[in-house]
């Protein structure tokens, strides 16, 4: 696709580009962590908040940051489960920053991990076949229909010019609604009330990471996803940073006329980065079915797709920088049920504070940019 | 069918009018669902602490306004992407709302006005149509609608006239909070308590009928009650079609009109464009 552009000149850029990297290495490292302080602000200041609404409503607040600093960290045990909740978050966080490397707003992550989750759900139900098999074939069907999900909105903007944003929110619904006629009239589990499927087969599950490693007790539910998970992140640096299509992606991004001037068609790119983008928020569905549950439950995500906007905001959209911010959110869903179970303090708060985390990492920019003004210091990028 | 196709329909077109407020100033809101959410729960807390719907009302709308205020502020002043905002003010309506869970105790509704060969509905019913005729006449007839058009369409032509895109701005998103708001109360009002998550998608709903109408209050309110009735007739159900097929059909619409395979949906020019 970038028969504009001789070979010598690339690689002259991309020898221009490293000697950049290489010059600013230190300056970098800088910048990037002048870049988390906000981040890190925002959540000291949210604990803080959380203290004082727990003193207002009479209740201790040193007992809540006890729980805190214990819940997540004080046995193995408890890591797993953070790890655990962090899974279907990574899988989010990376599909939204994928598309946000393109310019576009993937808000449809939710309805893409349902129907992922389905195909996954269906192929280990109806297939039977030895696990070496299956599990890759269980895989690859999430992946493409929740590619395949991705891709109409993706399609509909290169070809109608229509806003990716509402698209994705339509579907969602759409998707909503879709899952649940096949959860309730057409595959639900016989001589059941709840919508959801059987089992999938023995051979279509991810084992639990307390198989492998004696020292997880046998009850925690972290299991192959995560480290499934990891590699997508790895995966996804190598994608963007070094390969042609993560330069295509990057560039129909930051600068689409240029991007069509080198011979880039920036509306096959739209469609294939939102397929992309749809089949890596597959994947946070095939965690839930073939890693935990077992099954398709109606339902199920509890906003991942809308945290994984969070994820990769406090990420920078950087793959492993999403990986850190999974973890800090797997951190919060995790004390966010224990604050619930013992101190009988509800999850909204802490729904509430990843609410105001998103406002203020979106504001954050504004916000200092009017407060260099004010004292006159040019903002240097 | 009539009555629940305009119980339906009353608090999507509150939304969706407090949405072409909005967007038609140029920003878009996403924030509709948790402004409408917000607004139920401050009418039921409202009720139940004072006593009185009209306390309630206020309330519920007092805290629309809020949210309002909070998009504004990150959207206009601090120039946030506004897409992210809005769902962020979504996800932080949620959290709230389910923190604070006002108790099971039932509110009285807001007073119901008997008209013939209507029949008796709450006086927000009657409102809508009132306001959606002020709110045409007031955006395409009046200088005060053409600046606040314009600080959507073109902001030069506001700079031109030395007026402040910011301002007609924080208008518009502030008209959107107080009328979601209202919206959120009237859903709660009809069914008299508060549950988690009660607005069930309804602001999302709403966006839909705003583009399905084309950013226009007319055939935006037109395209709530096409949704509206689309949901009535999937709770009267008599040929046996799935439910979740109607449910769903709003949004497959709004999806063709935006493709423009069916007619022609063009957002206003600088809708989501930050200030330079």
């Amino acid at each position: 696709m970038l028969q504009c552009v001789s070979p010598n000149q690339e690689t002259l850029n991309i020898q221009k580009m490293f000697a950049a990297l290489l010059l600013n290495r230190a300056s970098q490292a800088k910048h990037l962590f002048v870049n988390f302080i906000p981040s890190l602000l925002a959540i000291a200041g949210f604990f803080l908040f959380c203290g004082l609404v727990l003193q207002i409503r009479g209740q201790d607040p040193l007992e809540f940051y006890r729980i805190i600093l214990v819940s997540g960290f004080a046995s193995l045990d408890e890591f797993g489960y953070v790890l655990f909740n962090a899974t279907p978050l990574i899988f989010t966080g990376l599909a939204v920053a994928i598309g946000y490397k393109s310019g576009l707003f993937n808000i449809g992550c939710e309805g893409q991990l349902y129907i992922a989750a389905f195909a996954a759900a269906w192929i280990g139900i109806h297939l039977n076949l030895p696990p070496f098999l299956l599990i890759p074939f269980c895989i690859g069907g999430a992946m493409i229909a929740g590619a395949g999900w991705g891709a109409i909105p993706g399609l509909l903007k290169a070809r109608y010019g229509a806003h990716e944003v509402i698209n994705t929110i339509m579907m969602n619904f759409i998707a909503y609604a879709f899952m649940n006629y096949l959860v309730t009239s057409v595959y639900q589990e016989p001589g059941q009330m709840i919508p959801q499927t059987q089992q999938i087969h023995e051979a279509a599950r991810l084992p639990r990471l307390a198989s492998l490693l004696p020292v997880l007790p046998q009850s925690n539910p972290l299991n192959v996803s995560f480290l499934l998970a990891c590699g997508c992140a790895i995966c996804c640096y190598v994608f963007l940073t070094y390969t042609r299509w993560g330069y295509e992606l990057r560039l129909v991004g930051n600068a689409r006329d240029a991007a069509a001037y080198g011979g880039i068609n920036p509306g096959t790119v739209t469609i294939w980065v939102m397929a992309l983008s749809g089949a890596v928020a597959g994947l946070a569905g095939v965690a839930e079915v073939m890693g935990y549950r077992h099954r398709f439950l109606d339902n199920f995500s509890s906003g991942w797709g809308f945290i994984g906007i969070a994820v990769a905001l406090l990420g920078k959209n950087n793959p492993f920088g999403i990986l850190a911010a999974a973890i800090l959110f797997g951190t919060l869903n995790k004390v966010a049920l224990d604050i619930d179970i013992l101190l009988g303090v509800p999850r909204g708060l802490f729904l509430a504070g990843q609410g105001i985390l998103i406002i203020w990492l979106v504001s954050i920019e504004g916000i200092s940019r009017i407060f260099n003004y004010s004292q006159g210091v040019k903002r240097d990028d | 069918m009539i009555p629940s196709t305009l119980r339906m329909a009353t608090p999507l077109g509150y939304a969706a009018l407090g949405g072409i407020y909005s967007e038609r100033a140029g920003v878009i809101n996403l924030a509709l669902e948790g402004m409408m959410l917000i607004g139920a729960f401050g009418y039921v807390v409202g009720t139940q602490t004072s006593g009185s719907v009209w306390i309630g009302l206020l309330v519920g709308v007092g805290f629309g306004l809020a949210l309002a205020l909070l998009h504004a502020v990150a959207t206009i002043t601090f120039q946030a992407e506004q897409i992210v905002t809005g769902v962020g003010i979504n996800i932080l309506a949620l959290g709230i709302t389910e923190y604070l869970l006002p108790t099971t105790e039932q509110v009285g509704g807001l007073p119901h006005w008997k008209v013939p060969f209507i029949g008796s509905y709450s006086f927000v019913v009657y409102l809508l149509p009132v306001l959606m005729v002020m709110s045409h006449i007031l955006l395409f007839k009046t200088p005060w609608g053409l600046r606040l058009r314009a600080a959507g369409e073109s902001t030069e032509a506001l700079a031109a006239l030395s007026l402040s895109r910011t301002k007609w701005q924080y208008i518009g998103v502030m008209l959107s909070g107080i009328l979601a708001g209202t919206g959120g109360c009237f859903l709660a009002s009809e069914v008299h308590y508060f549950t988690k998550g009660m607005t069930a998608g309804r602001g999302y709903l709403a966006l839909a009928a705003i583009i399905f109408g084309n950013w226009c209050p007319l055939s935006g309110i037109a395209a709530c009650f096409l949704f509206g009735f689309a949901t009535a007739l999937e709770l009267a159900n008599r040929w046996n079609i799935p439910e979740q097929l109607l449910n769903s059909l709003p949004y497959i619409l709004t999806m063709i009109v935006l493709a423009g395979l069916v007619g022609t949906s063009r957002p206003p020019a600088s809708l989501g464009k930050m200030q330079s």
